[in-house]
């Protein structure tokens, strides 16, 4: 079994016009077990950035505080939000200097940059940035997302169709792994407000 | 006892989770893998300069991560270097020698040579004895004339008139040696380039997508982003999936407000005294 399935976790994150969704399961296991329902992989760094964290827990938890960290600094510094694409060369930057002994985690960044331009961004866990201009996948489940995806998603959708394609999308996605599933998490941001929403899923 | 609160670190590999990834790999767990660009790169010398091309297919395994991805790096204004191998170690090291390149043009006040590229990429590579997985063709254009060089992952460089790199290499290869001449015009040797890249699209399961060339010449350096588009999507459907709204179920909603951030006015009114 791969270090990634240790745990199990699906996260996608799409975009749409002038706003972003980023969704996850909900499940926390030890590799067959289940332990939690509610497990959050999908973390806030400012009201505009996100950031969704898959592969093994303790990782994506390590690396979740450590990014907290270095962007409250570089806000005490700058004296303002770090953008979109400033934080994801810091995350890459962070998985690098790990090349030889990694964090098992694989990051999915969302954002809204300057004049609300959305922006997404998939890295490997050693930070080789994958930038995308429609969705970014990430999981044990990435091979049925990536799937899913390709036939589901739709340029400049508004946020309602988004939330709908996202969500479906990832359930879908979900009940053909065994690994992740157990309800959803969709979070859904325009420039004027954030929606979350907890979805209904199969708890098998 | 260690430091309690981490700093950020002063640059360079840090090894701390080593011992913790042995364990893990003792207990039956096997590593993941990264992101390979599975690739081809090429590189050729025409009578006024240098054309590199790559194709655009990352993979993890046996599934393509990205589609469009880009494997020509910037060096310097006249300097292009295409990287095959691990992704993250051909981004890092393209962007590490980038840097280092342009301390040195403000230190020298200088064009920088395509030699100086290749010494700091060698000499990182080497170092590290291949554990580094980057595969590079470098080329470029200085004041001593267009230069084209493939480094290999422990360190080792050739210079060469035509040169071919990653999975995709062998195919590349057989258009090159059949085809290649001296003193190719430029659009010869676009085409050639092109051409080369196809081959490794189409015969190599590594490499696929699309067509990316850079052309070097003598003050003019241009980036062809998907120069040819020979792997469209026909297949998908112009209708798309409709989702009808409300047709997901929804157990709990929250919406927060973004409060736009109150800017702190300088200068305002001075306190009356």
């Amino acid at each position: 079994m791969s270090i990634f399935e240790y745990n199990g976790s699906a996260l996608v994150a799409m975009v749409g016009k002038n706003c972003f969704a980023i969704a996850s399961d909900r499940r926390l296991g030890v590799q067959l077990q289940t332990v939690a329902t509610d497990f959050q992989r999908v973390f806030k760094i400012h009201d505009r950035l996100y950031i969704g964290l898959s592969g093994l827990a303790t990782d994506a938890q390590t690396m979740y505080q450590k990014l907290v960290f270095r962007h409250k600094l570089y806000q005490l510094r700058e004296e303002r939000d770090m953008k979109p694409q400033t934080f994801a060369s810091l995350v890459s930057a962070l998985l690098y200097e790990k090349r030889f002994g990694p964090f098992f985690c694989q990051p999915v960044i969302a954002g809204l940059g300057d004049n609300d331009e959305p922006f997404i961004c998939t890295m490997d866990c050693l930070g080789a940035k994958e930038l995308a201009k429609d969705f970014v996948v990430s999981g044990t489940a990435s091979e049925s997302l990536y799937g899913a995806c390709e036939s589901m998603y739709k340029p400049d959708m508004e946020p309602e169709e988004l939330f709908e394609t996202i969500s479906q999308a990832l359930l879908s996605s979900v009940d053909r792994d065994c690994l992740s599933g157990w309800g959803g998490y969709v979070l859904l941001v325009t420039p004027t407000e954030v929606q979350e929403k907890i979805l209904k899923g199969r708890m098998d | 006892m260690g430091r309690m609160t981490e700093l950020p670190t002063k640059g360079g590999f840090s090894f701390d989770l080593c011992t913790r990834n042995d364990m893990l790999l003792k207990n039956g767990l096997q590593m993941p893998p990264f992101r390979k660009t599975g690739t081809t790169i090429v590189g050729l010398v025409f009578q006024d300069g240098v054309v590199l091309g790559a194709d655009t297919r990352a993979t993890e395994g046996p599934i393509v991560a990205d589609k469009n991805f880009e494997k020509i790096h910037f060096m310097a204004p006249n300097i292009y270097c295409c990287g095959a191998g691990t992704a993250a170690d051909t981004e890092a090291v393209t962007d590490m020698v980038s840097s280092q390149l342009q301390l040195h043009r403000y230190a020298t006040g200088r064009e920088s040579r395509v030699v100086t590229a290749l010494t700091l990429l060698k000499s990182h590579l080497f170092s590290y004895q291949g554990h580094v997985s980057a595969a590079l063709v470098l080329g470029g254009f200085d004041v001593t004339g267009p230069h084209l060089h493939t480094v290999y992952p422990h360190g080792s460089t050739d210079t060469l008139p035509f040169a071919t790199m990653g999975s995709g290499s062998l195919a590349a290869m057989s258009v090159f040696e059949s085809k290649y001449r001296e003193g190719l015009t430029r659009e010869e040797g676009i085409e050639l380039v092109a051409e080369a890249i196809c081959a490794g699209i189409f015969n190599d399961l590594g490499s696929g997508s699309n067509v990316d060339v850079c052309v070097i010449t003598e003050g003019k350096t241009e980036y062809l982003r998907n120069y040819q588009l020979p792997n469209p999507r026909t297949y998908i459907s112009s209708k798309g999936y409709t989702f009808v709204k409300g047709q997901t179920e929804v157990l709990s909603t929250k919406i927060t407000s973004i409060q736009p951030k109150v800017e702190a006015v300088e200068g305002g009114d001075a306190m009356e005294e």
